[in-house]
């Protein structure tokens, strides 16, 4: 199947207060066939215990859907504070996400999650847990139910 | 107004409710589909917290159990980090299959809701439902009109098969997509979050115990929880201790500790979710899989209504003619004034334009409703052609124009003729037209000649009026208006026996085969239509566009089409036949004629005929297999030569088919006449009609006269008059 590249966000800034310094970060995903309508989803970062720490991207474009994503919605009860916001990704396609990250969330035992919903599927709350480490930059990470990869750059 | 909007909304959104309905339809199996295949739920009193052990048990890593409204259970789970879902056999906890949401189903709903187009096709798909809820509320004042008022809205429907399929179909239908329609922009709203929103989503606790290893079947909040009011439970995320369960019942949603197995929050549906899921059940039927059905037969409805509307507008585009060139209305001599619904009687107005032109005269013509006296300063006279619409109401193209007439102070100094277009099928035959005259009456509207009328589009009517027509303007005047002709099939003749040749009455009963016409014909509506006895037999000879009608003497169950001819010394069309032999052809249609047939009742009939009268006479004795009393009086001119029907007539008395034939034979020495036989009967017919019977007439206009005169002096001792019984439907004459 022909991959279509989406791209879905422009650029969006994820700075925690009191940092300066912050770079650039591309995230690339790519979903699997999985045979049903465009997935719903919400990228955001939370420490290693699951503790939110904000909203990088939630996509979908029907907000009443959103506690689709639960473990998204239980750390923000659906605060859009800081997202970015977009259509949701057919099967098979690519996306792609540029945004700025504060550097002192590299190495410091954050994730990037994203949660996952298809209508009349199942959810898939943390499809991908990717944790930020510089060595994990340009590595290919698999998700569990609709994401096939992601890459951060 | 109403017409005109139905018209227009339904052309426009015919292709979009076709999509619309058929994927509909499709759609209003499905839970009837699925409640079938749904594993049974045997255990009643079964909880969600024993069902999700039974299904832990097998698939450690459950990850949410969803019930579907058809009773399905449906377990997600990992397994070595692979995905998977089954449906769940209730009483083991064990999958039965693997669980997919069915693609075809998948991509009917998204054709249904948004014809794969995303949010612009949901608008496109809303505004075709809104064309629905319009065309259904228009239909029913349009019903309601035709029928001749709400009291008569569920009266049997007339008109052509086009026409009665579409007003069947909607009066079937019409409930249904009314509530489909509005269920489907209801929803619409909820889907672009127009509606409030109150669906159950409680706060997630802030503190849980942390403790975990709890099994569901000892979990307080879930053990009490009985299955079928389930929806969805979902399982803590593995290894977090933080997580909870959330359970989704019929009721409203919460969250479960998974150490303690108590309720932390809970949030009952909220109002407006509960009419949102009611809406949702009205309009998929998930839940109520007997009403879904009921609802998609219901909508089965629309696309015959949309392939008929069609077809409806395309024949009243065809039969709407261009009209020849006239003059302005100031400079015409004759007025045509046309009050037409479907739009066929302004073929005639312009046979009889190009007819007028032809002998001199400046012809304008315009639709009735544009009635304006003042501008015809030149008119010597106004020509008023009028339909009639429903039960005596003005056609489309003349509303406003008795209005218009009642309001003239004085009568236009051109005198009028008005010529009425209906068929007799209808009670309130050509009631506008008379109407017209009644009110030019009041008016003091001089009339050019009477009011006359055209049965079912006659062209021979029509020739008629027009001949007389000619006479009042001094010239001859033809008008040889060539209709729409039916389509014609080809007869062969299997059969003929001939009578009468002695006494210079020349007559044979001629049996064809019925033809044969496909299945895919028929669908097309191009087929042989099914006819009885009394219908008529058009058949258009070589040489002529228009053709003549003859009685049928059987119908589609004897297996052939049967007719009666006498030869005419100078006849076109009954040389023709005359001259047939076994295995020529013809061709013929079927005309219906429901207004010559015996009543659906038990009571006795008296037919009365005379030479080829009895044709359509001796086709009901045929169908009598219910052996209502039936007599016959039979006019011929002797017995040996031109008895028709005779050994039939014998056989179907031993049949039990016809209690009694009553000859009259005026060629004997003893001259009879059916008129007299009846009036040696007076007593048994008198006896016969105040018991109900119901009188069938056929054949020639003189022997018709007689019997009618034979039949008031029979009945007036009783205090019956022959005009009451002809109002009532009991006394029935085809004459010619």
């Amino acid at each position: 199947m022909k991959k279509i590249l989406t791209t879905l966000a422009l650029t969006t800034a994820l700075v925690i207060p009191g940092s300066v310094m912050a770079r650039t970060i591309t995230l690339t995903g790519a979903l699997k066939n999985y045979g049903g309508d465009g997935a719903y989803l919400a990228v955001y970062v939370t420490k290693e215990n699951g503790d939110f720490v904000g909203t990088v991207w939630v996509g979908g474009g029907k907000s009443k859907y959103f506690d689709h994503f639960t473990h998204w919605y239980r750390a923000t009860r659906g605060d859009m504070r800081y997202a970015m916001t977009g259509a949701s990704v057919g099967a098979g396609r690519s996306f792609e996400i540029t945004f700025d990250l504060a550097d002192a969330l590299i190495d410091s035992g954050y994730q990037i999650r994203i949660d996952a919903s298809v209508e009349d599927m199942r959810d898939a709350p943390s499809d991908i847990v990717i944790p930020i480490t510089s060595e994990n930059f340009g590595v290919t990470n698999s998700g569990r139910r609709y994401v096939r990869s992601v890459v951060l750059q | 107004m109403i017409r005109a909007l139905h018209k227009y909304i339904g052309l426009i959104a015919a292709v979009l409710l076709l999509v619309l309905a058929l994927s509909g339809v499709a759609l209003s199996v499905v839970p009837a589909w699925e409640k079938i295949k749904a594993p049974a739920l045997v255990e009643t009193k079964l909880t969600v917290g024993e069902l999700a052990a039974r299904i832990a048990v097998h698939y450690p890593e459950v990850e949410q159990i969803r019930r579907a409204p058809s009773g399905q259970i449906t377990a997600y789970y990992y397994a070595d980090d692979a995905p998977g879902a089954v449906v769940v056999d209730p009483a083991t906890g064990l999958g039965l299959s693997d669980y997919e949401f069915s693609p075809v189903v998948r991509w009917l709903k998204d054709l249904h809701r948004s014809l794969l187009l995303g949010d612009g096709g949901r608008l496109t798909m809303a505004a075709g439902a809104g064309a629905l809820l319009l065309l259904s509320i228009s239909g029913v004042f349009l019903i309601a009109r035709r029928m001749g008022g709400w009291r008569k809205v569920f009266s049997p429907a007339r008109g052509t098969l086009a026409t009665r399929l579409h007003v069947e179909a909607g009066r079937l239908s019409i409930l249904g997509l009314a509530l489909t329609s509005v269920t489907a922009l209801y929803m619409t709203l909820g889907t672009f979050e127009i509606l409030p929103q109150d669906v159950a989503n409680p706060a997630f606790p802030a503190e849980v115990s942390g403790e975990t290893g709890l099994g569901t079947a000892q979990m307080q909040a879930l053990n009490h929880v009985p299955v079928n009011q389930l929806r969805s439970l979902t399982f803590p995320y593995a290894n977090d201790a933080t997580d909870v369960f959330t359970l989704t019942t019929d009721n409203g949603k919460g969250y479960i500790d998974q150490g303690t197995g108590k309720i932390l929050a809970w949030e009952d549906a909220g109002t407006w979710q509960k009419v949102n899921e009611f809406i949702y059940l009205l309009h998929t039927g998930k839940g109520a899989w007997l009403w879904g059905l009921l609802l998609g037969l219901m909508v089965s409805g629309a696309p015959v209504l949309a392939v008929t509307g069609l077809v409806l507008w395309w024949k009243a585009r065809q039969a709407r003619p261009s009209l020849p060139k006239g003059v302005a209305a100031h400079k015409a001599d004759t007025i045509i004034l046309v009050g037409s619904e479907a739009g066929s009687t302004w073929g005639f107005a312009g046979t009889l334009m190009s007819g007028l032109t032809a002998n001199g005269h400046g012809v304008y013509a315009a639709p009735l409703s544009r009635f304006t006296p003042d501008k015809y300063s030149n008119a010597k006279q106004i020509i008023v052609l009028a339909a009639t619409y429903g039960n005596g109401e003005a056609p489309a193209s003349a509303k406003g124009f008795i209005d218009k007439l009642s309001a003239l102070k004085q009568a236009p100094a051109a005198r009028l003729a008005v010529l009425g277009f209906g068929d007799r099928q209808f009670p309130a035959y050509c009631a506008y037209a008379e109407e017209i005259i009644a009110q030019a009456k009041e008016t003091g509207w001089e009339l050019l000649l009477p009011m006359d009328t055209v049965d079912q589009q006659s062209p021979q009517d029509f020739n008629r009026w027009g001949n007389a027509l000619g006479q009042v303007l001094g010239h001859e005047l033809e008008l040889a208006h060539v209709p729409v002709q039916p389509r014609t099939h080809r007869l062969k003749l299997v059969s003929r026996r001939d009578y009468g040749l002695e006494v210079q009455a020349p007559t044979a009963i001629l049996r064809f085969a019925v033809p044969r016409t496909g299945l895919l014909n028929c669908l097309r509506g191009r087929g042989w239509k099914h006819f009885k006895a009394g219908d008529l037999l058009g058949i258009i000879p070589d040489s002529s566009d228009v053709a003549r009608l003859y009685s049928l003497a059987s119908s589609t169950q004897d297996g052939f089409v049967e007719i009666c001819v006498r030869k005419h010394s100078h006849g076109l069309c009954s040389g023709q036949l005359f001259n047939l032999a076994i295995g020529d052809e013809i061709s013929a249609f079927i005309r219906p004629n429901p207004a010559f047939a015996p009543a659906k009742n038990r009571k006795p009939v008296i037919l009365i005929g005379a030479g080829t009268g009895i044709g359509p006479l001796a086709g009901f004795a045929r169908a009598n297999h219910k052996k209502r009393p039936m007599q016959l009086y039979f006019g011929i001119r002797h017995p040996d030569s031109d008895y028709l029907y005779q050994d039939e007539l014998g056989l179907w008395q031993s049949e039990g088919k016809l209690q009694k034939v009553n000859l009259a034979a005026s060629r004997v020495k003893q001259v009879d006449y059916v008129q007299h036989v009846l009036q040696r009967d007076a007593a048994s017919v008198a006896a016969q009609i105040k018991n109900g019977a119901q009188i069938l007439v056929c054949g020639g206009r003189d022997m018709a006269a007689g019997v009618a005169e034979a039949l008031q002096e029979i009945l007036a001792p009783h205090g019956l008059e022959p005009a009451q019984l002809k109002a009532q439907g009991r006394y029935l004459e085809d004459v010619y």
